[in-house]
């Protein structure tokens, strides 16, 4: 048993520990010639990029954005479709389906057939009403990966409110309507208390997906229009790939690590409690 | 006991409005793959369908290939998967120590780290084995990536099982593999289930290692995919056949799987 886990612990911190010893070492593939220890310089260098802040702003803002957007109406529609009517079968089999689309097609379905400001079906639905269709990549390129990634996680969060709804104590909810509470009441003292473990862990789920979501905005905006929609993911990837720059790269992902371990400390705040 | 108040009908028109509208960017995927170029790009709901736009792919990239491809590597990396966090969970969860819920956490968050950022030492380990563009690397990988949730939910799974019946049966001199094949297995056949389920999915799906790490040999379909991403002219209709190949298979397996799945995804927070 303790080998299992030791094997899993190399195999997760091998390329830990590779990503420090490039993180401070001259290691790029453009300039073979130089190489050697960096110190810090790559941290600098990444840091002071002036692509650094507004992508930690873009990671953010999606992340803060799609769980606010899944969970709300993650709640509001999995309260609405919870109590049996006809079609419910099918109309669940309707929801979950975007979970299981991968994000190359999510990404390319939105951009193409459905945002496209001239062929896309928005467009259409725009014009219908009289109004100017928008150019979303280009005008809202992060607005627009926020409705991709919300319209693939919206499923997950429903169905699993769905789960802890059917959970719920249907005679407590009964009880409490006899005793005169509204719809409101019943689904602020009863509901929602019963629902937050679930919220917790949607939460949690979403957080470890979508602080690197990266082939959304590589398919689409390409971290666009300037740096319109770069994340710290794209940003990393840009300096790896496009600048050839190992170090600065391998700098940058422990700074994405960083930013993972802060998350994690919510998250331990968060969920915590559910793994006693 | 109360009469059950009967679901009202705007509910019921509610319910189905929202669900078509969010299968809608799907349905219309499905319908335009069976369109030519043309009617693609027009919108129009009716059309008589042609399958030229299917043959057209399986020609130009060879989709059979990428999806024996797709299906080895998700298979490959669910069963590899489970053998090791079967045992890596069972220890955790069984024999936990003060450290066993920091080492959880620590396992998940490292699932927080873009990707991108382990890109070049997986690339570097993986040409110096000269793995690169093989299906057993993407397996590999594939499984290491999924390794953190994999055990988290086996390790919920596992914590329902009661103590009481973990020490009745060692008592009674069962060995681990006794106790585990007879007594935790069948107790936790829905979470083991579940979570090689979602592996599959995430493996079907992963689009960064399977862009990076292949070229024209062990490509999966989502890299596949990516191939039809740049405009060549009118080509809405072949993107569309692309991609309902892509993710039909792991849809319509979704959908028979799905209440399986959302049980174990819970992660024991629903009891």
């Amino acid at each position: 048993m303790a080998p299992s886990i030791v094997t899993l612990f190399l195999w997760m911190i091998v390329p830990l520990v590779m990503t420090l010893y490039f993180s401070v070492t001259h290691y790029n593939l453009m300039q073979p010639g130089e190489a050697g220890f960096a110190g810090l310089e790559n941290f600098q260098y990444f840091i002071t990029d002036p692509d650094f802040w507004p992508s930690v702003a873009h990671t953010l803002q999606l992340l803060g954005s799609v769980i606010v957007i899944t969970v709300v109406l993650g709640i509001g529609l999995a309260v609405l479709v919870n109590e049996p009517f006809p079609g419910q079968g099918i109309v669940r089999v309707l929801l979950i389906s975007p979970f299981f689309v991968m994000p190359t097609v999510n990404a390319l379905l939105w951009k193409h057939m459905m945002m496209n400001p001239i062929y896309g079906v928005m467009a259409h639905v725009w014009q219908f009403f009289g109004l100017t269709p928008i150019d979303w990549m280009t005008d809202f390129p992060l607005l627009s990966i926020i409705i991709m990634l919300s319209w693939q996680w919206l499923p997950f969060a429903c169905l699993i409110f769905i789960t802890s709804l059917q959970s719920l104590d249907r005679e407590q909810m009964d009880a409490a309507g006899m005793d005169g509470a509204n719809g409101f009441d019943k689904f602020y003292y009863l509901v929602l208390p019963h629902m937050a473990r679930s919220i917790a862990v949607v939460v949690m789920i979403e957080m470890i997906f979508l602080l690197s979501v990266f082939a959304e905005i590589f398919t689409t905006t390409g971290g666009g229009p300037g740096n319109d929609s770069t994340n710290l993911a794209f940003l990393i990837f840009k300096q790896a790939l496009m600048n050839f720059d190992v170090g600065v790269a391998s700098a940058g992902a422990l700074f994405a690590v960083i930013l993972a371990n802060i998350a994690s400390v919510f998250l331990v705040k968060l969920v915590g409690k559910n793994l006693d | 006991m109360m009469k059950k108040v009967p679901f009202p009908l705007w509910r019921t028109v509610f319910a189905w409005g929202i669900a078509l509208f969010l299968f809608f960017p799907l349905f219309w995927v499905g319908i335009t793959a069976f369109k030519t170029e043309g009617q693609a790009i027009a919108g129009h709901l009716f059309f008589s369908p042609t399958l030229a736009s299917f043959a057209e792919v399986q020609e130009r990239s060879n989709y059979l290939l990428f999806a024996r491809n797709s299906l080895i590597t998700s298979l490959g990396s669910t069963i590899l998967g489970i053998l090791i966090a079967v045992p890596a969970a069972y220890a955790m969860a069984f024999f936990p120590t003060k450290r066993t819920r920091d080492i959880l956490l620590w396992m998940l968050s490292t699932k927080m780290m873009p990707a991108v950022g382990a890109l070049m030492p997986v690339y570097v380990m993986a040409q110096t084995v000269g793995m690169l563009d093989s299906l057993t690397a993407l397996v590999i990988v594939f499984t290491l990536s999924n390794l953190p949730i994999m055990v988290w939910m086996l390790f919920s799974a596992f914590k329902e099982v009661p103590k009481d019946i973990l020490e009745a049966v060692r008592l009674d001199g069962a060995t681990v593999w006794e106790e585990f094949r007879w007594v935790i297995m069948p107790l936790t056949m829905g979470g083991i289930a579940s979570t090689g389920l979602l592996c599959l999915v995430l493996s079907w799906n992963e689009a960064f290692w399977a862009l990076t790490l292949t070229s024209a040999n062990a490509g999966t379909l989502a890299s596949l995919i990516a191939s039809y991403s740049s405009p060549e002219g009118l080509f809405w209709a072949k993107l569309s056949a692309a991609s309902l190949m892509a993710i039909g298979p792991i849809i319509v397996f979704g959908w028979f799987s799905q209440k399986q799945l959302v049980q174990g995804l819970t992660f024991g927070a629903v009891k």
